[in-house]
């Protein structure tokens, strides 16, 4: 018999203290086995964010540097600026890079930074208790917006792939999810191709990954999914927003 | 129909049921018979004769703790 | 070496590049902004990185982010920008990495206004962001000292892995004075190597972590402790400070930067009426050079201790610290933006030995 899957080597040891079924583990893996594959985690510094994954700088087997809440495309800019042979990543929620951090984000994607920025938007705040996000659907229940979010109170979800995508110096911005072992397969694909980008010097590239919050959102892991595909998918489409070497094949 | 395998590394499930929902064999179960040492009823497979080996279990599980082999 | 005459803030901009820095973020802000743009210009010359950033938020955590892949990187400011940068120095202090922070200060508080001030004090030596830290404080008096302090600025941030910060008012930044570049340039690529730096592990080495997250209360108090002992150990040993005339002095004037200056004029006009005042001028305002003001206070000749300050009256604390209450201690200042005369000076001096 042959292995034909098995934990990534882009992974340490250290156990996930995620919630049973959260997808941040997914992503993890998603990423750790691109770094794997693309044989840079020698290379490779990642910049963990503050939220539910603040301690990513325990789990991926390559150099991290922890940031403070919102300030990790600030600090993947210095790094990446000082190691330009070097592969730097972000990996941040929503409510560090919608919320906090919407100005870091923007401008490190009008620089045209070469890093790549893993989005978790998982529609809530996970770490601090479930409160609301930017990205919070209307009418979708938080611990600050009890009746749920309220249009005319806070406005309607921001869709950030879509408003980076109109930056210049965005070089790749997909949206993909991981409800589904072929979601998977294809963020595999997105998460890869954008790390491909950074290498290539195109530009700043962003995932956006779809992600469930089981424990804030009450659900079962596997209604979180179903939730996420009924509700999420929606009102954040799957797809390509920007992909330069599209554009240059043209 | 390939034969396949899979290994838990129980210790460390979390008892998600996401390996359990994309099984198209449908042969992963929790285990309630015991609980590991984190407190779930970890996932297993009795039925190991019927894994196709498609790893779609180990590519879901958030926790990395599923090996596949495939014949 | 000829004299050269520069301007403070480009003088500031040149001596960092002199002492091997080659890496700057930052955000325009009167009265600093000369540094940024001789930075803009200068830099790209030595091979190095010049960035301006979206904020000074943003910067501070690019010099954060710069730091930790293993660079001599510096920001500078004036205090609006300063206070937005407590954040990221915060985190910079805890997870022990060098950098080098320039404030050329000016009124505030708020918006306040773009005429020189010492209205930071408060803010530069007693941390200034959140958590228990601390910063090394260079508070220079002329352009001359701001060009030699550079150099042992970026020193002092590697041996110690912590900010190193380097305080001014506007003045200082905005004047034009000769210039002597004492010190041989220093060429990055021979300065000693940094194992802690985030450079990827080559598959050698097992992955490291720059950090500031310590959730265990022990290691987190653990963590504290050992910043503390560091904190002590530079009290010991890097008080820096300059007395003028104070032997047998009958009043101390004590007084940073700018101010000093000041405080040495009037010391000349009491001298002229028969008063022999000296003035007692702290070089590094953390650490403060408590022991040496004590034993200068504490002189029988001594009758009056005088602080004199671009604020409502800041470093006035140390002071009293120093003093120990041996000698009455008081002030005379000027705030937000107003630059006090030798005369006034002169008067609080009077009053102060009760004539």
């Amino acid at each position: 018999m042959a292995i034909v899957y098995q934990k990534s080597k882009g992974l340490t040891d250290v156990e996930l203290h995620y919630c049973p079924g959260c997808t941040h583990g997914i992503v993890h893996k998603l990423v750790a086995e691109t770094l794997e594959e693309l044989d840079v985690l020698g290379n490779t510094i990642g910049v963990a964010p503050v939220g539910c994954s603040v301690f990513a700088y325990k789990y991926f087997n390559c150099d991290m540097h922890e940031a403070a809440h919102g300030r990790a495309p600030a600090v993947a800019t210095g790094i990446k600026r000082v190691l330009p042979e070097h592969i730097v990543f972000t990996y941040q929620g929503d409510g560090d890079l919608a919320a906090i951090g919407t100005a870091e984000i923007v401008h490190a994607a009008m620089r045209g930074e070469k890093f790549t920025t893993i989005f978790i938007n998982n529609a809530i705040y996970g770490m601090t208790g479930g409160q609301m996000a930017p990205t919070t659907l209307v009418g979708q229940r938080a611990t600050t917006a009890p009746l749920g979010r309220d249009r005319e109170h806070y406005g309607s979800p921001i869709r950030m792939s879509e408003m980076l995508a109109t930056i210049d110096g965005a070089a790749y911005i997909e949206r993909v999810t991981v409800t589904t072992p072929a979601n998977i397969i294809k963020a595999k694909r997105a998460i890869k191709k954008a790390f491909q980008l950074q290498i290539a010097g195109k530009g700043f590239t962003m995932i956006e990954v779809l992600s469930t919050c089981p424990t804030n959102w009450g659900l079962t892991p596997v209604e979180a999914l179903e939730w996420l595909n009924n509700n999420m998918v929606p009102a954040f489409p799957l797809g390509v927003f920007r992909d330069i070497t599209a554009e240059e094949a043209k | 129909m390939a034969s396949g395998k899979v290994t838990f590394r129980q210790e460390r499930c979390k008892g998600c049921s996401l390996c359990v929902s994309v099984c198209p064999a449908k042969i992963i179960f929790l285990d309630e018979s015991t609980t590991n040492i984190k407190g779930y009823h970890p996932a297993t497979v009795t039925e190991m004769d019927r894994c196709i080996g498609c790893a779609n279990c180990a590519r879901i599980c958030p926790d990395s703790i599923i090996t596949v082999e495939r014949n | 070496m000829a004299k050269e005459l520069w301007k403070g803030n480009e003088a500031i901009a040149e001596a960092a590049i002199r002492a091997g820095c080659r890496c700057y973020f930052g955000y325009p802000i009167t009265p600093q902004s000369e540094i940024p743009e001789y930075m803009s210009l200068h830099m790209p010359k030595v091979g190095g990185i010049f960035l301006q950033s979206e904020s000074e938020v943003a910067a501070i955590n690019m010099v954060y982010g710069a730091s930790g892949a293993g660079a001599r990187v510096m920001t500078s400011s004036s205090s609006p920008g300063i206070s937005l940068k407590q954040e990221g120095i915060s985190y910079i202090c805890s997870a022990e990495l060098p950098a080098v922070i320039v404030n050329v200060m000016r009124g505030g508080p708020g918006l306040g206004t773009i005429q020189p001030s010492q209205g930071d004090y408060f803010q530069a030596t007693r941390g200034g962001g959140h958590g228990d830290y601390r910063v090394i404080v260079f508070a220079p008096a002329n352009i001359q000292e701001v060009v030699d302090l550079m150099q042992d600025s970026f020193e002092l941030a590697d041996k110690y892995r912590m900010p190193v910060m380097m305080i001014m008012d506007g003045m200082i930044g905005q004047m034009m004075e000769p210039v002597e570049w004492k010190k041989p340039p220093v060429n990055p690529e021979d300065l000693p190597a940094k194992p802690w730096a985030t450079t990827g592990t080559k598959g050698i080495h097992e992955p490291k972590a720059i950090h500031s997250l310590f959730i265990d209360p022990n290691e987190s108090n653990d963590h504290n402790m050992r910043l503390d002992a560091k904190y002590q150990r530079i009290m010991a040993d890097e008080q820096r400070y300059e007395t003028s005339e104070t032997e047998d002095a009958e009043l101390i004037f004590v007084a940073f930067g700018t101010p000093a200056r000041l405080a040495r004029a009037a010391a000349r006009l009491l001298e002229e009426e028969g008063i022999k005042a000296g003035v007692f001028r702290p070089i590094t305002i953390w650490p403060y050079p408590y022991d040496a003001l004590y034993q200068a206070a504490a002189q029988d000749s001594v009758k009056a201790v005088v602080t004199v300050e671009m604020n409502t009256g800041q470093m006035i604390d140390d002071v009293r610290i120093a003093v120990r209450g041996c000698k009455p201690v008081s002030f005379v200042g000027q705030a937000g933006g107003r630059v006090p005369t030798p005369q006034e000076v002169v008067a609080a001096a009077k009053s102060a030995l009760g004539r």
